[in-house]
């Protein structure tokens, strides 16, 4: 059961074929099988995932009319608060604190009855893209487990190709949802910003951080997605307005005359040559089912990771501020006649990693006075720049297209000296984060040199995030009928009983 | 060594600029629903959002933004047609987030003024504190810190937080320098300060108590030598509570500049906190170091951007302006410059006002209300709004006087009764049995008696001494224990002693 769609188990549940005690149980059993060699997750809460199938269980034989995804289990990403249950961002300064609140994600994943079976690891406060600036250690990719499975998302992305939950929620600040789906060949959305409420969501970057969802195919992402969508009041950015209906775009498979724009500066040079032949293939389907395939120019992308790695850092460096041991969270040096201001230091020293640190020092230079101008100022103005190549990239195509990530996934510790190297694999996605758009990554197949899953990422306006269903709705169920199974079908079985 | 005052306003030219943290009186706070009632125990009013859990996000309060918006209008200002916050980052234990949300370069309010009046050695005159930004922001939380001996967290054997007032709307008035008020400096620091205050009550937009805090004054002030243009180095002085502190502060501080540039030492440019037992500043942190707040726009909250129609009608429905207001009724009720002072000062215009709109006469409402009934809240220590007695009470009063049923004496028992909670005027007159003596024949009784025990007083007004009366008319008086009508005395007793005119 555990390697069916979330669509399939939905309706096994709903014919009565298990209960969702049954399928939580199964999740659970398969968690203690296989998580020791992916740690996916950094907290498991058996009794509280339980105790809601337990209760969707009873509502269901009670007749109660039931949201599509209730009773299927979830896992969620550590940088969202769950009342009660221990959330740590990836990061040791925030080890043992339990949340007195819900996230308005999980209150409206709860509300749906949707199974949370715990909190998936994540590169510390999102800052990453392999997962291995987790305070608590590395997740391991389960295409090849001595590679990483991306990241910041690495931990949500790797249960689902794992099996050890159909769906996840992550964040995408600069490609967290999309790279890790990508290099774990499942589907990742990263929804308009101000779609999905950020209340309860720990900021890394608060004007490019957004919450979405992960599934093994575009159907399964859209029934999630639609759940954490809609206004919030508790978010000033939430958007107020009328949301687009992505399920319905995932099962509409028609994409005759839409028009499809190749990114120039996302393609050829530094992407891994079994990546660029997949995506080109993946192009050929999609203009063989209809769809108009033209090439658009987006100048300013080339300094797109040069403004993302100022304006991040920046806000992060005063988001980062109220991790302080005053009100919560790790507290380091408070011996008798400490000062608070030498209990703050040494809480920060001890619970900040690296990469962290790097970023907070970082945003702190950007900001100061006398530098504002040159660095934050001209990143706020590139950042304009990018929102006028997308808008007029939009007049000519309905959805943009690149390949997700330069390259497949990479070993552990490969990159992880080499900062630029790391933040270069992001140079695809974090165009959307500066525009405030929408992206999809889903995937193209393997690529032929080592087998890896590659993703094909689409890209579309604010606001449009059904036609990201849309379109990758219609080239995942070509290439499943070429390749004979959705590409998750040929993960590993990790030994498990699959 | 000292210098007076007088010294220093003959050398120097003071240069004023007043910041004041007003406290608005919105029911939830600037970024959250948490109550802002004062006093509350502890921490007790704190949620995800104002004890900055990781997660929780700030939401603008709109009644704080129409709060701001008001007294920018009330202050003759442009109102910004589009505005954003800002984060000011420091840290702090009392800041949760260790950054502060406020407004930087884009102020929701600017380019307004205040006219304060002075009485100067030439007359009244007219001042104008031009006002450079009026801006939003949240308050901090309380530190108190224990041991030590200084109360500073410096010494101190702990601190204890309390939140409650973290995040509680405030607005931040800034004037633009203000030169050119000479000896007048202390004076024109106190009206302005005394002016914005009865702005804002009249808005009805905050507290205003100065003692509470939610009324606070930083005071900026520097001096140059008589002619120059360049400007002196500023101090500012924190912890100014009260109006007369205010005054104290900056006379104080002149003083101390005075001082030091007498000695060809330098002022230096720093933080000062107001004591209010010696009425002198002492050194604060030390600003020559420009603290760097690494202002950006705050990413959580989008632009304020109040529609035009809307700014209209808040400007419609401004309430008169204080210093209008008083010449209006300055004028309405033919009060001279000294009292109507004093009604300000003493802090009775609105209720002396609502005491009239009652039905009664000015001269008599101000009379209660500045006389007897301020002697009754002095010896109370309170303030007279915090006495029982109501402006409906008084105008009671000064109607049973007119009709004769009390007389002055008499009314001033029954404002006792009201002060301690007997009862309605009506209701004292009736339980104490005060009642005016007007049967004529009573009263010559006690006139015969007066006079048959002072017959020598009695002879000297039938020889056509009248003055002489008052003496005789202060013993019938009291004979009917105060309660005859004086004015009717005199005329009988007149009448008695053959002198009718």
């Amino acid at each position: 059961m555990i390697n069916q769609t979330a669509a399939a188990m939905s309706e096994a549940l709903v014919k009565g074929e298990v209960t969702s005690t049954q399928l939580t149980q199964a999740h659970l059993d398969r968690i203690s099988d296989v998580d020791t060699s992916v740690k996916a997750f950094l907290h498991v809460d058996e009794e509280g995932a339980l105790e809601q199938a337990a209760r969707i269980d009873a509502d269901r034989s009670s007749g109660k009319k039931l949201h599509p995804l209730a009773g299927i289990p979830l896992a969620l990403k550590d940088v969202l608060t769950q009342d009660g249950i221990p959330t740590t961002a990836g990061s040791k300064i925030l080890q043992g604190w339990k949340p007195q609140y819900d996230s308005t994600v999980v209150a409206k994943i709860k509300e749906a009855g949707v199974v949370i079976l715990g909190k998936t690891n994540m590169d510390e406060f999102a800052m990453g893209s392999s997962t291995e600036n987790s305070a608590y250690g590395p997740t391991f990719n389960p295409w090849d487990l001595s590679r990483t499975p991306g990241g910041s998302s690495g931990g949500s992305a790797a249960a689902v190709s794992s099996f050890e939950a159909p769906l996840a929620i992550g964040s995408d600040t600069g490609g967290s949802i999309r790279q890790p789906a990508a290099l774990t060949g499942i589907v990742g959305v990263r929804p308009t910003y101000g779609a999905v409420s950020r209340y309860g969501l720990i900021a890394y970057s608060s004007s490019l951080d957004q919450a979405g969802p992960f599934g093994r195919t575009v159907l399964d992402t859209a029934l999630l997605h639609d759940v954490i969508a809609g206004y919030d009041p508790k978010d000033a950015t939430s958007i107020n307005g009328t949301f687009p209906n992505v399920i319905a775009a995932a099962g509409k498979g028609d994409i005759k005359g839409i028009k499809i724009g190749v990114i120039k500066q996302l393609q050829g040079e530094g992407y891994q040559k079994g990546v660029q032949a997949r995506f080109d293939e993946s192009l050929e389907v999609l203009a063989s089912l209809g769809a108009k395939i033209i090439e658009v120019d987006c100048p300013s992308f080339e300094y797109a990771l040069a403004a993302y790695y100022l304006i991040a850092p920046s806000e992060c460096s005063s988001n980062l501020a109220r991790f302080d041991a005053m009100r919560y969270g790790l507290r380091v040096g408070d011996s008798d006649g400490a000062s608070a201001e030498s209990v703050m230091n040494a809480t920060r020293n001890a619970g900040f990693g690296r990469e962290v640190k790097r970023r907070i020092i970082l945003g702190t230079y950007a900001l100061s006075s006398g530098y504002y101008d040159a660095y934050y100022g001209s990143a706020q103005k590139i950042r304009t720049l990018i929102i006028q190549d997308y808008a007029r990239a939009f007049t000519q195509a309905d959805v943009l297209v690149s390949p997700t990530a330069p390259t497949t996934a990479f070993k552990i510790g490969e990159k992880s000296n080499d900062p630029i190297a790391m933040y270069l694999g992001d140079v695809a996605t974090i165009p959307v984060n500066l525009a405030g758009i929408c992206g999809m990554s889903l995937p193209a197949g393997l690529a032929d040199e080592d087998g890896l899953p590659v993703g094909f990422q689409i890209m579309a306006p604010a606001m449009c995030d059904d036609r990201l269903y849309n379109v990758g709705g219609a080239l995942e169920g070509a290439l499943a009928s070429k390749w004979g199974g959705h590409l998750i079908s040929k993960a590993p079985a990790l030994g498990g009983s699959k | 060594m000292a210098i007076s005052y007088d010294d220093v306003v003959a050398k120097y030219d003071p240069v004023l600029g007043l910041e004041v943290h007003v406290e608005l009186n919105t029911e939830s706070k600037m970024f959250c629903s948490c109550s802002t009632v004062f006093g509350g125990e502890p921490n007790t009013q704190t949620c995800p959002v104002c004890l900055a859990l990781p997660g929780a996000l700030p939401v603008v309060n709109a009644r704080a933004i129409e709060s701001t918006i008001k007294i920018g209008l009330a202050l003759n200002c442009q109102i910004a047609p589009y505005s954003r916050f800002a984060r000011k980052n420091y840290f702090y234990p009392d800041m949760p987030k260790n950054f502060q949300i406020s407004q930087y370069d884009e102020p929701i309010c600017f380019d307004g003024y205040v006219d304060v009046e002075i009485d100067t050695d030439e007359g009244l005159k007219e001042f104008r504190i031009e006002v450079e930004r009026v801006h939003m922001e949240e308050d901090t939380g309380k530190s108190l810190h224990v041991g030590g001996a200084t109360g500073r967290i410096h010494g101190a054997d702990y601190s204890l937080l309390d939140y409650n007032r973290a995040g509680i709307p405030l607005v931040e008035i800034v004037t633009k320098i203000v030169p050119g008020t000479g000896k007048y400096a202390p004076e024109v620091a106190r009206a302005y300060v005394a002016e914005l205050r009865d702005i804002l009550r009249g808005l009805g937009v905050s507290d205003v108590k100065m003692e509470q805090g939610s009324l606070r004054c930083d005071a900026n002030v520097s001096l140059k030598p008589m002619g120059s243009d360049l400007l002196g180095t500023r101090s500012e002085t924190k912890n100014v509570n009260s109006l007369r502190s205010v005054e104290r502060a900056i006379r104080g501080e002149m003083i101390r500049h005075a001082e030091l540039l007498d000695a060809g030492a330098k002022v230096k440019q720093e933080t000062r906190h107001f004591q209010e037992d010696t009425g002198l500043t002492r050194s604060g942190r030390s600003k020559e170091q420009a603290e760097d707040y690494r202002y950006f726009p705050e990413p959580d909250l989008v632009p304020v951007a109040p529609d035009a129609a809307w700014i209209e009608e808040l400007r419609k429905a401004l309430p008169e302006r204080p210093s209008l207001r008083r010449k209006r009724l300055k004028q309405e009720w033919n009060v001279p410059d000294k009292e109507m002072a004093a009604m300000v000062n003493a802090d009775v215009l609105d209720i002396v006002e609502a005491t009239v709109l009652l039905g009664a006469d000015p001269t008599k409402a101000r009379s209660w209300w500045l006389g007897e009934i301020s002697r009754i809240a002095n010896d109370k220590e309170v303030s007279v709004a915090e006495l029982a007695i109501t402006p409906a009470d008084v105008a009671e009063i000064v109607a049973l006087v007119n009709k004769g049923e009390l007389t002055d004496k008499l009314a001033r028992q029954v404002v006792e009764g009201v002060v301690a909670g007997e009862g309605t005027p009506a209701e004292i007159v009736a339980k104490r049995g005060i009642k005016v003596v007007n049967d004529d024949g009573a009263l010559m009784a006690a006139i015969e008696k007066v006079c048959s025990e002072q017959p020598e007083t009695a002879q000297k007004v039938r020889d056509g001494h009248i003055p002489a009366a008052g003496a005789l008319i202060g013993a019938v008086m009291k004979e009917t224990k105060g309660q005859a009508d004086a004015a009717r005395v005199r005329e009988l007793l007149l009448g008695h002693l053959g002198q009718t005119n």
